[in-house]
């Protein structure tokens, strides 16, 4: 077992609400792991704990052997996390290329002087940059919209830039709020499509939120549903699909009409 | 219209787009330099004066413009700035060592002023900085043993490497000097991880803290950088003025630089400067038109600060480009032309972002 992330006992609570309440789980390197749930499960509450934008009110959060329950939120992309938002928070008033420079930022190692006197050291460093996200963009064929401003782009473009951006941190761990949300039935399939190839060819652990099974299914190794911020079920996704607890959060009291 | 085919990364971080542009902006460097030898007295004073405006306009445009956060008490930096450099001058310390010494005080007051003041942002912020800057207009007033209260400090005559910098064509060059050095880090600083840093905080802060921006840091530094570009524009307004009286660094100007920064149009360095220039005419072109106006208007006290007030309304309105949104709309007209439509110069409708994560 060669667990990348672990997550031990979570908790938090917002005010009386126990919004994620003792979750454990671990995922190992190299898989994708997807968190299910009906709204208001705390799944992108899981999320905005590993990237430390909430504190948790309990509980332990390990990534690579090392203890990042109280690491400050700005640390974790230094670290190898990246993550992408629920309804996009991509930098609105500047270019793709700008947003995936912004991406690049946990590596730059410029001092403050040379960056304002635009010494050699930062040219080099700013192409290094450029080069780096330059190979994002191929991967994600997103060439002709470089220049764009992000707030002329289709928002299933944006989707994919910000996809983008989370990769040009370099991570060793992606979290994917939703990638297929507000997506049509072709963009989820390309969706699918690049999640798998990150894990194949970039090797990058991806840990993904998401309410399309049929994106689930495809690309999942292990699934985890949860309700009421309580794990239902832990498995492949054909077990967690099939799993009594989990039909009845889904379709509602099942198993008490049988009773 | 010119295409631009990018054969090379060294030209993605340029300082100049293409060599249109080089050679265009040294046409009017060119032009610039050769002015006091052509105008009167009064116009090389007036376009001194837009360069002093200018130097603060940049400075908070990098503050208000690329990093989203608001400042009201910007003449107090100004005050701040003149102030030490006046001070230290009297004391028979060079013109060459008082203005960067003014800067860079000014800069580490901002630093001082950004700190606690980060948690906070749009209306709140905008508060805080406007009662720091009464605050600090009460002690250039109350401070008389060094400020000289409301009897007022005159300037010394500043000396560069043995050379009186006096007069109108003084201040005319070396502001034109500190505008070209804080453009050119301006520029280097927006093509940095640290301009970018700034884009981020401004467009989205959650965001930025998850790709690793330190917020804290970047802005107190963002804070200091303005406050210190300020800092040299208020050097050099002191020997505009040549009489500092504590008066002068009060809201209002703090409103015209604002002002500077929303006309010009937001986010851009051209705007900073454009909206200097029309910061700085206003008030002439009210001079000339003052008499010939009906009902007695144009004796009306307080005319000036309602039409910088009113104008500013207006651009936020109608105009939120500025001058700049006007004149890349224009530029767009002509290279598109006869193929301009009604949508071309609109924005996508943005899609609606989370408010939970602020």
């Amino acid at each position: 077992m060669t667990a990348l992330f672990e997550a031990k006992d979570i908790s938090v609570r917002f005010g009386g609400i126990r919004a994620v309440d003792s979750v454990s789980f671990e995922v190992e390197k190299g898989e994708i792991y997807s968190i299910i749930g009906p709204n208001g499960a705390g799944k992108t509450t899981i999320f905005n704990l590993i990237s430390r934008i909430y504190n948790t009110t309990d509980g332990q959060l390990l990534f690579d052997g090392k203890d990042i329950t109280r690491s400050p939120a700005y640390t974790i992309a230094g670290l190898g996390i990246a993550r992408t938002f629920q309804n996009i928070e991509l930098f609105t008033n500047a270019t793709l290329l700008q947003n995936l420079l912004i991406g690049r930022h946990c590596h730059s190692t410029v001092g403050y002087l040379s960056q304002i006197a635009f010494l050699p050291s930062n040219r080099r460093a700013e192409i290094q940059h450029r080069e780096k996200v330059e190979e994002v963009i191929e991967f994600l064929d997103l060439q002709r919209y470089r220049t764009t401003l992000i707030a002329n782009l289709p928002y299933g473009v944006r989707k994919v830039v910000e996809l983008g951006r989370a990769l040009c941190t370099e991570p060793k761990l992606l979290l994917l709020d939703e990638p297929s949300s507000g997506l049509n039935v072709e963009e989820t399939e390309g969706m699918g499509f690049w999640i798998e190839d990150i894990k194949k060819d970039l090797g990058i652990t991806v840990i993904m939120v998401e309410h399309d099974m049929a994106l689930v299914s495809q690309v999942s190794d292990r699934v985890m549903a949860l309700n009421y911020g309580k794990v239902l079920a832990m498995g492949t996704p054909h077990e967690v699909q099939t799993h009594p607890e989990v039909v009845r959060a889904y379709i509602g009291g099942e198993s008490e009409v049988d009773a | 219209m010119r295409y631009l085919f990018r054969t090379n990364y060294k030209q993605d971080i340029r300082a100049w787009r293409h060599s249109g542009d080089v050679f265009w902006y040294g046409l009017l460097i060119a032009t610039i330099m050769i002015i006091p030898f052509v105008l009167g007295e009064f116009y090389v004073g007036e376009m001194g004066g837009v360069f002093i405006f200018a130097i603060a306009g940049v400075g908070l445009m990098l503050l208000v413009g690329y990093t989203g956060l608001i400042s009201l008490g910007h003449a107090a930096f100004l005050g701040i700035g003149a102030y030490v450099n006046s001070v230290l001058l009297s004391h028979g310390i060079p013109f060459v060592i008082t203005l960067p010494v003014a800067g860079i005080f000014t800069a580490i007051c901002g630093a001082a002023i950004g700190r606690p003041t980060l948690r906070m942002s749009g209306l709140y912020l905008a508060i805080a900085t406007l009662s720091f800057g009464s605050i600090v207009g009460t002690v250039f007033q109350k401070w008389t043993a060094v400020t000289g209260g409301f009897d007022g400090f005159a300037v010394p005559t500043p000396y560069v490497f043995g050379v009186s910098v006096e007069g109108a064509t003084g201040v005319y060059y070396t502001s034109f000097a500190v505008l070209l050095f804080v453009l050119w880090m301006s520029i280097n600083l927006l093509r940095s991880p640290i301009g970018r840093a700034m884009v981020a905080i401004r467009d989205s802060e959650v965001s930025a803290q998850s790709m690793g921006i330190h917020l804290a840091k970047y802005k107190t530094l963002v804070f200091a950088v303005s406050a210190g570009i300020t800092g040299l524009a208020g050097a050099l307004f002191a020997h505009y003025v040549r009489f500092l009286a504590p008066d002068a660094f009060d809201v209002l100007l703090s409103v015209q630089f604002v002002t500077i920064v929303f006309v010009g149009g937001l986010g851009s360095l051209r705007g900073a400067i454009l909206g200097a220039i029309f910061v700085r005419l206003l008030p002439q072109a009210i001079a000339i038109v003052r008499d010939d106006l009906p009902f007695g208007i144009g004796r009306l006290p307080g005319l000036e600060p309602s039409l910088f007030g009113l104008i500013l309304v207006l651009v936020i309105l109608f105009q939120p480009g500025g001058i700049n949104g006007l004149w890349l709309k224009t530029k767009l007209w002509f290279q598109a032309f006869p193929f301009k439509r009604q949508t071309s110069g609109r924005r996508q409708k943005s899609y609606a972002r989370s408010e939970r994560l602020r």
